[in-house]
């Protein structure tokens, strides 16, 4: 439903754009990482960022996030943001809920309870005392993704955050990704390495290249992509098998597949 | 009752077993033991004379006596009170300078050639110049203390300032964090392991420097009680003294130990603990 709304934006222009960036360079040293780059996001889209390594999307998205001086240049972007980097950087010295409920505003129990809140939506109410050190690699991204999430922002900058996960747990981690961005709506800007990632998430997907935006592809699938675009059967009931719901198959169906027999083992 | 049997048992050749994890921490006591018991047995024979080494059995009920009558009690406070008001100064001016250094760049320039210089002079060496300027008394002691204990931390409370995870200072600013809050959150409690490296060598260096500073015509404390034993060739009193400055540094290593297990709770090391 609330994709509905989100289509029902004019797809080319965008009324009031989230974020705006005119003819934007930066450059390091010589080289111009960026050069001349022309962006717009409209509120509440997902849009994923794709290019080589070494291409700038780090570079874009730290300027977005206002982690780089820009220079008197044509940025705008909203004033609540929040980024999630590829490691997860928890503050190993603070509680995990200390870490999410870390620069909020307002009194300490409303932020904890904000805290506990954004945890438990992204299934870890159970590790709110934990030490970050003793976290997973997924546990730790799903708390850097509350943390980003607690602020409510308007642009949700995401740096590669599942690059490092296995992928199983990327999967369900896109699964609670675009929970959390239905659920929020805010502007999403995903830099990724990884196509599939991309098809599985935007409503558009960028290429980067030589400083600009050299490619634009707006995915028009209803969201529950088959990534690969084969296969799908096997692939559900063996991640199935393996613990990911895959969104497409409701639960019965997926245990009547597994277990030919009728038996459901639950 | 097992053991002896398995001990008796002929029969079984390999019988006497100590648990693994036992076996070589016990075997760790055996030589001191063999020390101790050698040395009392050389004065016991006459073979040491007592005024070159007091028999061990002598050094404890020396031990006890001066515990029971107050005199080391009273002497062990006013050495402790001595290392401990000269290291608070050292660790409160190694602090603040060290941060200062740590946090800005205009502090680095001023404070970090001075310290630079301070290090290439042997503290011990200002002695005298001490006794000129503040007498014979408590001060030029526990000046002495501070100032050789001013450095350790200094350098490792700049160097945890400057070696804080920058990715996590930039992961804070991103949340919004500055000045005094990033301060507090992050980079002093990122600094924290190192500031407790440089509090352990400074609570080592307090206790090397205190007996030397005692040594400056004290009226009390264990140099005191040293000096006096020395005249009358009292080597059980001296041996006493020895054990004492002993276990001040062992108890000060217990202390921070104690400290980092309550501030650093959170490394993996004491995580799993
Ligand atoms: N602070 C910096 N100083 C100098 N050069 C930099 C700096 N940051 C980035 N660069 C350079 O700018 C270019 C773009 O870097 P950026 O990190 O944005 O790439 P990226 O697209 O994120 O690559 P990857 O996919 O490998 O993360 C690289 O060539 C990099 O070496
Ligand atoms: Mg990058």
């Amino acid at each position: 439903m609330s994709k509905q709304i989100l289509q029902s934006f004019p797809a080319e222009t965008p009324v009031q754009p989230s974020v705006r960036l005119r003819k934007f360079s930066r450059r390091f040293g010589t080289t111009n990482v960026l050069d001349g780059l022309d962006l717009d996001i409209a509120p509440g889209e997902f849009v994923a960022l794709l290019g080589r390594s070494g291409s700038g999307k780090t570079t874009l998205l730290r300027t977005l996030a206002g982690l780089d001086a820009i220079a008197e240049q044509d940025v705008r972007v909203p004033a609540k943001r929040a980024v999630v980097f590829q490691d997860a950087r928890l503050l190993p010295w603070k509680k995990v809920w200390r870490n999410v409920a870390l620069g909020l505003p307002g009194n300490a129990r409303d932020a904890k309870a904000k805290a506990q809140a954004a945890l438990s939506e992204v299934g870890l109410a159970h590790r709110l005392e934990a030490w970050p050190l003793t976290l997973s690699g997924g546990e730790s991204q799903r708390t850097a993704l509350a943390r980003a999430l607690v602020r409510e922002p308007e642009l949700l900058l995401l740096d590669e955050p599942f690059a490092s996960l296995d992928a199983l747990t990327r999967i369900k981690m896109h699964g609670l990704v675009l929970d959390l961005w239905r659920a929020h709506r805010p502007s999403v800007l995903l830099v990724t390495h990884d196509v599939d990632e991309a098809i599985a998430l935007a409503d558009r997907i960028l290429v980067l290249d030589k400083g600009r935006i050299a490619a634009e592809e707006r995915v028009a699938l209803p969201r529950q992509r088959d990534a690969e675009g084969r296969s799908h059967g096997l692939r559900r009931r063996l991640l199935a098998h393996l613990g990911v719901e895959t969104p497409a198959t409701a639960h019965g169906d997926a245990a009547l597949l597994s277990f030919p027999t009728g038996e459901v083992v639950s | 009752m097992a053991l002896a049997e398995t001990i008796t048992g002929a029969d079984r050749a390999p019988a006497l077993r100590f648990p693994r994890a036992t076996w070589p921490t016990l075997g760790r006591w055996v030589s001191p033991l063999v020390l101790l018991l050698l040395w009392e047995l050389g004065v016991r024979s006459g073979l040491i004379p007592p005024r070159v080494l007091a028999a061990p059995s002598d050094v404890l009920a020396t031990m006890w006596a001066m515990t029971i009558s107050g005199e080391l009690p009273s002497n062990v406070a006013v050495s402790l009170g001595r290392a401990a008001a000269g290291l608070a100064i050292g660790l409160t001016f190694g602090v603040i300078l060290g941060l200062t250094a740590g946090l800005t760049k205009t502090g680095e320039a001023a404070i970090d050639p001075l310290m630079q210089i301070k290090r290439t002079i042997p503290s011990l060496a200002l002695a005298p110049l001490f006794i000129v300027w503040f007498g014979i008394g408590e001060t030029p002691k526990i000046v002495l203390i501070a100032i050789a204990t001013v450095f350790p931390v200094y350098l490792n409370t700049f160097a945890g300032v400057r070696g804080v995870d920058k990715r996590l200072v930039e992961a804070a600013r991103s949340l919004g964090l500055k000045g005094p809050s990033l301060i507090f959150h992050v980079i002093l409690p990122g600094a924290l392991p190192s500031f407790f490296v440089g509090l352990r060598y400074a609570i080592g260096i307090s206790i090397l420097v205190l007996v030397v500073a005692e040594q400056i015509n004290a009226q009390a404390g264990i140099g005191q009680l040293i000096n006096a034993a020395r005249d009358f060739m009292r080597t059980d009193i001296i041996v006493v003294c020895l054990i004492v400055y002993a276990l001040l540094g062992l108890a000060g290593d217990a202390f921070v130990r104690a400290l980092e297990r309550r501030a650093l709770a959170w490394r993996p090391s004491f995580v799993e603990g």
